[in-house]
This record gives C-alpha cells, sequence and structure tokens, in this order.
C-alpha cells in the first residue's frame, strides 16, 4: 500500500473519567474514501475535532503528508492541506455564496493582507470560487446570502469552500445530513469523482451512502476502534454487528 | 425613499453645505460645530473598522484619541515654549506642523493599539470589552496623575498648528481640511470593507472556525483591523485637540469610549457611513437639546433606545432603502 496521506497514530483523549478517544490509529491513502462510523457517543465528534486541531490529544500524533502537525493549529493544519466540511454549518451567514467561496480562494492564496484592492474584482480568486461552486451546482445560488439558503444548499456550499482549497486530504462531518434522496444520491456520486483527486476521510450516518462509497470503513465505539475493513468486511463482523444491534440497520 | 447610497452622499453633504450656510450667515461657531461633528465621525469612521465589520467591541478606543491628543499637546506645547523635549537618549524640538503632528498621533496610536490588541485579543466577549475599558481608565488616571503636561487640569496650545498653505485659525478653512482627511479616510475603509482583508475579518466576526478553516488567523485578522482602527481614531484625537487647541484627560475617559459606540449604533453598525451620520446627529442633539435642558441626555438616551429597539439598522437602515444587489 502507498504511504498514507493522513496518519493518525494511537490518540487518545480522556476528560476526566471518560476516556473520548482511546488508542485510535487511522490511516488515509490517496485514493480512498475511509468512512468512520459508529453509534451517538462513540466519539467520533471528539475524534475528528483532534485531527482538524480544534482540541490537543493527550497522546498520539497526526501525520498530514509526512509531517507531524500534532502541535499546530487548524488554520496551519488548513494550510498543509486539510480541507474540513463540517456537519453544523460554520459559513459566513450574512455572506453570500460567492462571497463564501472567495473566502476559500483568499485562503488558499494565502493572501488577505491586500486592502486597497476589491476581492471580487480578482478575476484569478473568483475564477477559483466559481468553478468550486459550479462543481457543487451552487452558481445559480452565487448571489443568495447564506442565511437564505436551504439545509442541503449549505452542505453543498460547504464543500464548495474545501474545494476552494484544494487540499490533499478531505475530511468531511456527515456531508449528507439534510440533503434528501436526490441530494444524497447526487453527493454519493460527487464524492464518488472527488476521491480521485483527494482520499477523504467520511464520517457519515447514512449508512447506505457509506456502504455504497467506502473503499474501507472503521468503526468506532466508546472511543475505540473496534474494526477496520472493506464494507464486506464490516458487514460480516459480528462485533460490528453487536455494537450496532438495535441501533442502526447495516445494509 | 432614497437608496442607501444616495442617502450616504446626501448625509455626507450635509456637513459641508451646513458648513457653507453657516459661513454665508457668519456664524463661526456653527462651522466649528460643524468641524466638530467631523472629527468625532473620523474618530468612530476609526472604531467602525474593529467594531462593525471585526466584530470587536472596544470601549477603550479613547486611549487612541487621547493619544492623539496628547500628541498634538506635547508637541505643540514645547514648539510654543521654546523648550526641546529632553527624553535622554534623544531631544525633541516641538512642532506646530499638523502633517508632522498627524504622522506622530498615528503612529503612538498604532503601536499602543498592537500592544493592547495583542493582550486584549485573547479574549472575545464580555473580557474584551473590560479589558479594552481598563486600559482606557489606565491612560485617563496616568494623565490625570502626570503634572508636566497640565495633569487633570489639561493643556492648553495657544494658536492652531499649522498647515501648509492654509489658515488653520480661519474656522471654514479648518473645516475644509477636516473634512478632506474625514473623506479620504472614508474612500479608504471603503476600500478596505471590499478587499480581500474586508472579506477575511467579515467572515471571522461572523464564523471565526470557517476563517480558520480555510487556513487565515482569525487572531492576525482583528490585530491588523484593531491597529488600523487605533490609528484612526488616533488622527482624530490631534485634530480634535487642535480644533479646541486644549488638551485634557477627558479624551481618555470611558464616556468618550462610550460616544463612539453611540455614534456607531444611532448611525447603523458595520455601514461605513453610519458613525458620520451618527455623530452629526448627536451633536445636532447635542446642540439643541443642550439648550433646553441641562439633562439633554436623557432625551438622547431615548432616542438611543427608540433606534436599539426599532431600528436595528439604525438611522441609516431606518431612513433608506437597500443598494440594488451588485458584488
Amino acid at each position: 500500500m502507498t504511504d498514507p496521506l493522513l496518519d493518525i497514530q494511537a490518540l487518545s483523549k480522556s476528560f476526566g473519567a471518560l476516556r473520548a478517544t482511546a488508542d485510535v490509529s487511522l490511516a488515509l491513502v490517496p485514493g480512498e474514501i475511509h468512512a468512520l462510523i459508529g453509534p451517538n457517543g462513540a466519539g467520533k465528534s471528539t475524534l475528528i475535532q483532534q485531527i482538524a486541531g480544534g482540541l490537543a490529544p493527550d497522546a498520539g500524533r497526526v501525520i498530514l503528508d509526512g509531517r507531524d502537525v500534532t502541535g499546530l493549529n487548524t488554520a496551519d493544519r488548513a494550510r498543509l492541506g486539510l480541507g474540513r466540511t463540517f456537519q453544523i454549518s460554520a459559513l459566513a451567514m450574512e455572506n453570500t455564496v460567492l462571497q463564501n467561496a472567495m473566502l476559500g480562494s483568499v485562503g488558499a492564496a494565502r493572501n488577505a493582507w491586500r486592502f486597497l484592492q476589491p476581492v471580487m474584482g480578482d478575476a484569478r480568486l473568483r475564477k477559483q470560487a466559481e468553478a468550486s461552486i459550479e462543481r457543487v451546482g451552487l452558481e445559480e445560488a452565487a448571489n443568495t446570502p447564506v442565511s437564505a439558503l436551504s439545509h442541503g444548499q449549505r452542505r453543498l456550499l460547504e464543500v464548495a469552500v474545501a474545494l476552494t482549497l484544494d487540499p490533499k486530504v478531505f475530511l468531511m462531518d456527515e456531508p449528507m445530513a439534510g440533503l434528501g434522496a436526490e441530494g444524497t444520491a447526487r453527493m454519493t456520486d460527487f464524492l464518488g469523482d472527488l476521491r480521485k483527486e483527494a482520499p477523504i476521510l467520511l464520517v457519515e450516518h447514512d449508512m447506505d451512502a457509506v456502504f455504497a462509497l467506502a473503499d474501507r470503513i472503521s468503526v468506532l465505539v466508546s472511543g475505540k476502534i473496534i474494526a477496520t475493513g472493506t464494507p464486506d468486511q464490516i458487514r460480516r463482523n459480528d462485533d460490528v454487528r453487536t455494537a450496532y444491534l438495535g441501533d442502526e440497520v447495516l445494509p | 425613499m432614497l437608496r442607501e447610497r444616495t442617502f450616504n452622499i446626501v448625509a455626507f453633504l450635509a456637513l459641508p453645505l451646513v458648513a457653507s450656510i453657516a459661513l454665508a450667515l457668519d456664524e463661526p461657531f456653527i462651522i466649528s460645530l460643524a468641524t466638530r461633528a467631523a472629527i468625532l465621525a473620523l474618530a468612530a469612521v476609526g472604531l467602525n473598522l474593529a467594531l462593525g465589520l471585526g466584530g470587536l467591541v472596544s470601549l477603550g478606543h479613547a486611549v487612541f484619541f487621547g493619544l492623539g491628543g496628547y500628541a498634538m499637546g506635547i508637541l505643540a506645547s514645547h514648539a510654543q515654549s521654546y523648550v526641546p523635549l529632553d527624553l535622554g537618549f534623544i531631544v525633541i524640538e516641538g512642532t506646530k506642523s499638523m502633517p508632522i503632528i498627524w504622522l506622530v498621533a498615528v503612529v503612538v496610536s498604532a503601536a499602543t493599539a498592537l500592544l493592547i490588541g495583542l493582550l486584549a485579543l485573547r479574549t472575545a466577549g464580555v473580557y474584551f470589552i473590560m479589558i479594552t475599558l481598563a486600559f482606557g481608565q489606565m491612560f485617563y488616571y496616568f494623565t490625570i496623575s502626570w503634572p508636566a503636561y497640565g495633569g487633570e487640569d489639561g493643556l492648553s496650545i495657544y494658536v492652531r498648528n499649522d498647515f501648509p498653505g492654509l489658515n488653520t485659525l480661519d474656522p471654514i478653512q479648518f473645516f475644509g481640511l477636516v473634512f478632506a482627511v474625514l473623506a479620504a479616510v472614508l474612500w479608504v475603509m471603503g476600500r478596505i470593507e471590499r478587499s480581500p482583508f474586508g472579506l477575511a475579518l467579515g467572515a471571522a466576526r461572523q464564523n471565526a472556525v470557517r476563517v480558520e478553516t480555510v487556513g487565515l488567523s482569525p487572531f492576525r485578522l482583528r490585530l491588523v483591523a484593531f491597529v488600523i482602527s487605533g490609528a484612526v481614531t488616533g488622527l482624530a484625537g490631534a485634530l480634535f485637540a487642535d480644533l479646541n487647541r486644549f488638551v485634557s484627560p477627558t479624551m481618555f475617559s470611558w464616556q468618550m469610549s462610550g460616544e463612539f459606540i453611540i455614534f456607531i449604533v444611532l448611525g447603523g453598525i458595520g455601514r461605513l457611513y453610519g458613525p458620520v451620520v451618527g455623530a452629526c446627529l448627536f451633536v445636532l442633539l447635542e446642540h439643541l437639546l443642550s439648550g433646553i435642558s441641562d439633562f439633554w441626555l436623557i432625551y438622547l438616551g431615548t432616542v438611543l433606545l427608540l433606534v436599539v429597539l426599532f431600528a436595528r439598522g439604525g438611522v441609516i437602515g431606518a431612513l433608506s432603502k437597500p443598494d440594488a444587489t451588485h458584488d
């Protein structure tokens, strides 16, 4: 197997007596979608936070493209190629769709220190932002303020902003949530193609989407990874069945 | 109803219009009122970058206003007494030149804003308000207890400072100078709002995590905004001192900081011309109402209350309709 682009090594995090993340190791290799699933309260959000840089682990390391980023903050990790989307949309609500995407282009160009040129007049940044919006199919809403978008459209915009960064690795937290059947199908197709550009660590509750998309699946239960494998292996795994029994039905 | 852009132009041109009429009617006091409004507007335009666009509610912007004022007072007092300022390692002649005084005011305010920002911007919300307030009070009490430049009594400058080619003692010429500075700063602020920096700063106010996720540091964006903001308010301080030919610790008082916030809220938070409309309205009300009653602030309070309750977009938001959509 090729070297992983994102390598999570023995991450641990406790809150008092609660071990939210217990010795978690995960790897993301080029070209794959690696899904992280687990029942509610398994510690997915805590794990994601540690990978993205919002929360410092007690032990373990996060290696991004061969570089130890454990001590770096969210912005540094983003600059090094971590493209993140959020479960609960984190967008500039008063700004338009295009402005949000432009913010991504500004970040990607690492140049927010221009004070007198109008940002919207920067043809290069604008082209990049418009291309990302078009890829997720939001071009008709380009001048709509985010506050007027539907929940599903906000999800798409989250992905579009991540695209402007041209990241080495995507970290997506429930991109299907609230999309509806048709939206989920489109997003599934889209992510299926996107993996060729950069691998995706996908946290998702929609099991149909996960089993349709993922090259590998890791199952997180009570802060521990209890199984990692192909969708077939996971489907047949007894521990996984036990953990999910009565909770969600595996497809 | 006028479009916001048209409303802004009308409101902005009201100042020179009032000054011109006052000139025609030979009412120098009205000209000096208009000058005062323009200077206070400038101070609040500075704050508006931090508060309106950046979401940083600074209750300490009087620090920069006062520093600008004392930069003028100290330099001019040494010039008028012909006693150079001996700092031990360097001897500074005083100066009566406005451009030099402005430069000193801007540099000192910006440097101070950098130091205050480095500490205060590590906090947010109420703590940020309290820390900026605390810095303001430190400067206030320091100037009160520092006898060299008048202490509590303040410092008088007998003749207004010079600007090349102008007679600054002529009220209308000084007004013209102040108005030109205000117009220039508004132009720059308008550009900043639309720049990549402005976009990122505004986004950091709305959602700091979003800005981090695209690889930008909200802290640095806010720090730079705070420095620019402080520098502009400092420049206003130097002009204010020159208008009154007097500097006192009052310029550092927290009431001063509060007034700047009131101008912004009155006119409309985050609107480029908000502080201008707010400051003009404030000076107008002060002039009209203080003649009626010593307790005119009660009426001002009522107006402010009505604006906050019923016109969240401030006076501009209430009296104009949105511009046609554009980017």
